[in-house]
């Protein structure tokens, strides 16, 4: 009949808890005590619950002109007076800390404040186990990889119809960015300006607005550029122009700031062993996959995706066994732009908005559908997914400011191994 | 309305350094696109290699202009070189995406932190140009009409900079019309008929790729001589698709065309832009309307040229100058 009585360690605990209890309450009252007397600093320091004694803090004014010192005493208390009301920095001397004791953040040991007329201010610098030299390689690459994958299922989403674009007409589409930031600021202003949609349904409907934009830009501009036979650089200028036209009227109406979506925005982190993932992070990841699977589904097995391959391989044979180019192109153009949509509101959900999105991703959607073969969609995905995961993982190494170096110059090797792309058909050149 | 002001400010930008630098940069460009076929999609990095060359060799290491400038010229044939040897032999698409790539990771590692001490990383690099602007022969004072007017300083950067703009237009001008130049507009026409012919097709373009090159690294010159200094954000690859804008405007493979639509692009471009400053004052113009000008108007004069862009190529894809037969031929 043990568990009637209750444990030593229990007994312990409670004691424990009364007696943090009683400090806290000490604490307090020397804190009132000493509230009435003037500007000043004051704090006291402890490490796991015991005072640090011998510490040396010192406080300079906002000239930056030495104004006391202090050490602490056997209860760890410290307080320097001050000359008058103003701003104040206030920094720890750590080597006077005895061995073992630091900061908890590093970064915290010089302190600014302000101080009001009559009012002494209190003052924590917290100690604790100094932070090791941050997560092991094993665990940062954990991480770079999973960022790596997000990243990557989002390029790759956007660049199938940048790649079907380019095997259904040759034509390179520089506006596939805008058309990925066009998703973007759509679900921004039906989600988070006036209307307020929930994001899922703000989504869903900006997808279907994009793809109604991509397919009025193929059939109002582009069919009839390709009816008059211009060459396909005109062409590749032609999508330039309309993605400045369309990039600065997002501009003009979004502005230059960066926003996020408020939906999902704050969430705690699941883990899993060494990965670490918002359940929003997850639940993206999920969701651009299965897109990817459907869409490779749709191309395997329905006919029409199966007609957009045989175009995308050889228009004119396409066209002579009764395949309607035309038709399979503007199809093309809204799939294309429907998914660089979907990729744009996921990557704001991850990230932010801004009217600048877009082009940052283009060029690595370019780099994955070249390292993936250009004009074939399967090999999009895969280029993307490569491009991600160089992108991140490079940032173990590297500052976060050139991991795009790091996919364009596996871009460029790529191409010097396997001209053709990883899933390009050989082709002779040169 | 001052309608006067507008066209100042439009006519100085049209005659000024900026459509100077442009012009040859698209001079080159022609040489690349028009007369060899080659889809450059990096020729900013030739400005990059250029004017950095330039303003590293007179700021980080205290060395001569006169001996930057030849040097930054220089790293364009090493850049062409880099550049072509491998991806010549691609596909034209593949060429023109791996230039793309090429001229933005210059940009990305020229302002990146770790090589803030050689370039200046974000801050970039000032004061290059003092021993140029010591050989101004002109005297202090402003020189034009209201707006439309420069300082003595722009003045010698414009007069040198249209100079080289006469200059490069004549050594294309004549190359093209060389037995080299017929060699190269043959490689545009028909690669595989040139090689047949004995002729080292890759060579060729090697030659052409770093000329044009070293054409578009004098619009670097030119740029950091004009600023005294370099920035990473001039050489964005915008700066490449204005070039193919102005190139596809003037027409391709015309030596008077990219000078004229480099002048007419900048007189537009500051003209609208101008205009529209000037529209956001007015009165009669409710509140709502002129505040969003007043805030927009870069993005709106921008987003007109690329309107104006897709109704030039709707109405007259060869361009100004362009005859059918040449503008045709594309990659």
């Amino acid at each position: 009949m043990t568990f009637s009585r209750p444990s030593r360690g229990v007994l312990t605990l409670v004691a424990a808890a009364l007696a943090s209890l009683l400090l806290i309450v000490t604490t307090a009252v020397a804190f009132a005590q000493e509230g009435d007397e003037g500007e000043a600093f004051f704090g006291t320091l402890r490490f796991e619950g015991d005072p640090v004694a011998g510490a040396r803090i010192a406080v300079v004014d906002a000239a930056g002109d030495a104004i006391g010192e202090a050490t602490t005493d056997d209860d760890g208390r410290w307080r320097i007076v001050l000359p008058g009301p103003g701003t104040y920095r206030a920094t720890i001397d750590t080597d006077s800390l005895p061995l073992g004791v630091g900061l908890r953040d590093p970064e915290r040991r010089s302190l600014e404040a302000t101080v009001r007329a009559g009012q002494p201010r209190p003052l924590v610098f917290a100690l604790g186990e100094p932070v090791a030299a941050g997560p092991g390689l094993g665990e940062k690459l954990a991480q770079a990889v999973l960022n790596g994958v997000k990243l990557g299922l989002i390029i790759a989403m956007c660049a199938i119809g940048l790649s079907l674009i380019f095997g259904t007409t040759r034509v390179i589409n520089f506006a596939h960015s805008e058309l990925v930031t066009f998703g973007a600021i759509v679900a921004w202003y039906l989600h988070a300006d006036t209307i307020a949609l929930p994001l899922i349904a703000a989504g869903v409907l900006a997808i279907g607005i994009a793809g109604i934009a991509g397919g009025g830009l193929e059939i109002g501009v582009l069919r009839p550029l390709r009816r008059r036979r211009l060459g396909l650089v005109q062409f590749m200028v032609v999508t330039i122009g309309l993605s400045l036209l369309i990039r600065h009227i997002l501009l003009m109406f979004f502005g230059p700031d960066r926003d996020r979506y408020t939906d999902f925005a704050l969430q705690a982190e699941w883990s899993f062993g060494p990965f670490a993932v918002t359940p929003r992070d997850f639940t993206v990841m999920v969701l651009s996959a299965a897109v990817l699977v459907a869409v490779a589904l749709f191309l395997q097995r329905a006919r029409i995706g199966k007609a957009m391959r045989a175009v995308s391989d050889n228009p004119s044979l396409a066209e002579s066994c009764g395949i309607d180019v035309d038709r399979i192109v503007l199809i093309v153009w809204i799939a294309g732009a429907a998914l660089a949509a979907a990729g744009g509101i996921f990557f704001g959900t991850v990230e932010s908005v801004d009217w600048l999105m877009g082009a940052r991703l283009l060029l690595l959607m370019f780099a994955a559908v070249v390292l993936g073969g250009l004009g074939t969609a399967y090999g999009a995905m895969a280029g993307g997914l490569l491009i991600g995961l160089v992108t991140e993982v490079s940032t173990i190494w590297v500052g976060a400011e050139i991991k795009t170096v790091f996919a364009l110059a596996v871009l460029v090797l790529a191409l010097l191994l396997r001209p053709q792309g990883l899933l390009g058909r050989r082709e002779r050149v040169g | 309305m001052e309608f006067d002001v507008i066209l100042g400010n439009a006519g100085r930008a049209g005659l000024g350094p900026q459509a100077a630098i442009f012009a040859l940069l698209v001079i080159g460009l022609n040489l690349h696109f028009g007369y060899t076929g080659l889809l450059n999609f990096g020729q900013v990095a030739f400005m990059l290699v250029a004017a950095y060359g330039t303003a590293i060799t007179v700021a980080t290491w205290g060395g001569s202009l006169w001996l930057g400038i030849p040097f930054g010229l220089g790293l364009c044939v090493v850049l062409a070189l880099v550049l072509g040897l491998p991806t010549l032999r691609l596909r034209k698409e593949y060429f023109a995406i791996t230039t793309l790539a090429a001229a933005e990771i210059l940009r990305l590692l020229v302002r990146s932190s770790p090589a803030t001490e050689i370039t200046g990383g974000p801050f970039g690099l000032q004061a290059i140009a003092g021993s140029f602007y010591a050989l101004n022969p002109i005297a202090e004072g402003r020189y034009g009409i209201g707006t439309f007017s420069y300082t003595a300083n722009q003045l010698w950067v414009m007069i040198v900079a249209w100079v080289l703009v006469a200059l490069a237009a004549a050594l294309v001008f004549l190359l093209i019309r060389s037995p080299w130049g017929r060699v190269i507009r043959a490689i545009r026409e028909d690669e595989d008929a040139a090689a047949s012919l004995g002729k080292n097709v890759v060579g060729y373009k090697l030659q052409a790729l770093a000329i044009g090159g070293v054409i578009g690294g004098l619009a670097g010159v030119v740029n950091a001589l004009q600023q005294s200094g370099v920035g990473s954000e001039s050489f964005g690859s915008q700066v490449t698709f204005m070039a193919y804008v102005v190139l596809i405007m003037g027409g391709v493979a015309t030596t008077a065309g990219p000078i004229v639509a480099a002048v007419l692009f900048w007189f537009l471009r500051e003209g609208v832009d101008s205009f529209l400053r000037q529209l956001s004052e007015e009165a009669w113009l409710p509140d709502l309307l002129a505040d969003f000008l007043y805030d927009a108007g870069g993005a709106v004069s921008i987003a007109l040229a690329g309107i104006a862009l897709i109704l030039l190529l709707k109405s007259r894809p060869e361009g100004i100058f362009g005859k059918r037969r040449e503008g045709a031929a594309d990659a």
